[in-house]
């Protein structure tokens, strides 16, 4: 039964994937990475209970905890021009 | 007896979450502007990971593979409302204009 969910996540991540290749914006793209990512992570727990090896667990916690900080470093990027910047000119826009 | 009923419960469990993930991510590639598609983002999000996760919990049983699950999923609740609320935001401030009305001779679905 986990090859089910496994292969219903493949289908979906074919589908992001599509998506995010077809996106006419930027946000449209940033969103199916996230989308991407969710995926990734639940095929990394599925595969893992699959094949009796529950440790791949650990990998899809961390890339979860990147998966938010790498949209929100895009998202940032695409507003600002720059990942770093001033709280001033947050304030201004 | 009890460990049987666990197991068609996280069999439904797991049928359903991929069902809900497929049904998302076909909302995701076919809806028409970036805020809609923010929606079907999350039943992906929400009811897709959430089912699947409680899938594997019921599978796991009580044991420190299933408090892993459990981070994941609290990982999944606070994240992705998120990240939607930074990128619906970023896209508003970008200027994307959200669809209003009904655009006409289009056979969009209400999900």
């Amino acid at each position: 039964m986990f090859y089910t969910a496994i292969f219903a996540v493949l289908v979906a991540l074919a589908l992001a994937v599509a998506r995010s290749l077809k996106g006419p914006t930027v946000f449209d793209r940033a969103l199916a990475g996230n989308t991407i990512g969710t995926l990734a992570i639940l095929l990394l727990a599925l595969i893992g209970f699959a094949t009796g090896r529950p440790e791949f667990l650990d990998i899809g916690i961390t890339y979860g905890l990147l998966n938010l900080i790498g949209t929100l470093a895009v998202l940032k990027f695409f507003r600002f021009g720059d990942i770093g910047h001033d709280d001033e000119e947050e304030q201004s826009t | 007896m009890m460990s049987e009923f666990a197991d068609i419960l996280s069999w439904i469990a797991l049928t359903v979450g991929a069902f809900f993930t497929v049904v998302g991510a076909l909302g995701f590639y076919r809806m028409p502007d970036v805020y809609t598609r923010m929606h079907t983002a999350g039943v992906i999000d929400t009811v897709g990971a959430g089912l699947l996760l409680l899938g594997m919990i019921l599978q796991a049983g009580f044991s420190l593979v299933s408090l892993k699950l459990l981070v994941l999923l609290a990982l999944f609740f606070f994240f992705s409302p998120a990240a939607t609320h930074a990128l619906s935001r970023a896209a508003l401030h970008a200027g994307i204009e959200p669809i209003l009305h009904e655009p006409e001779a289009n056979e969009n679905e209400r999900r």
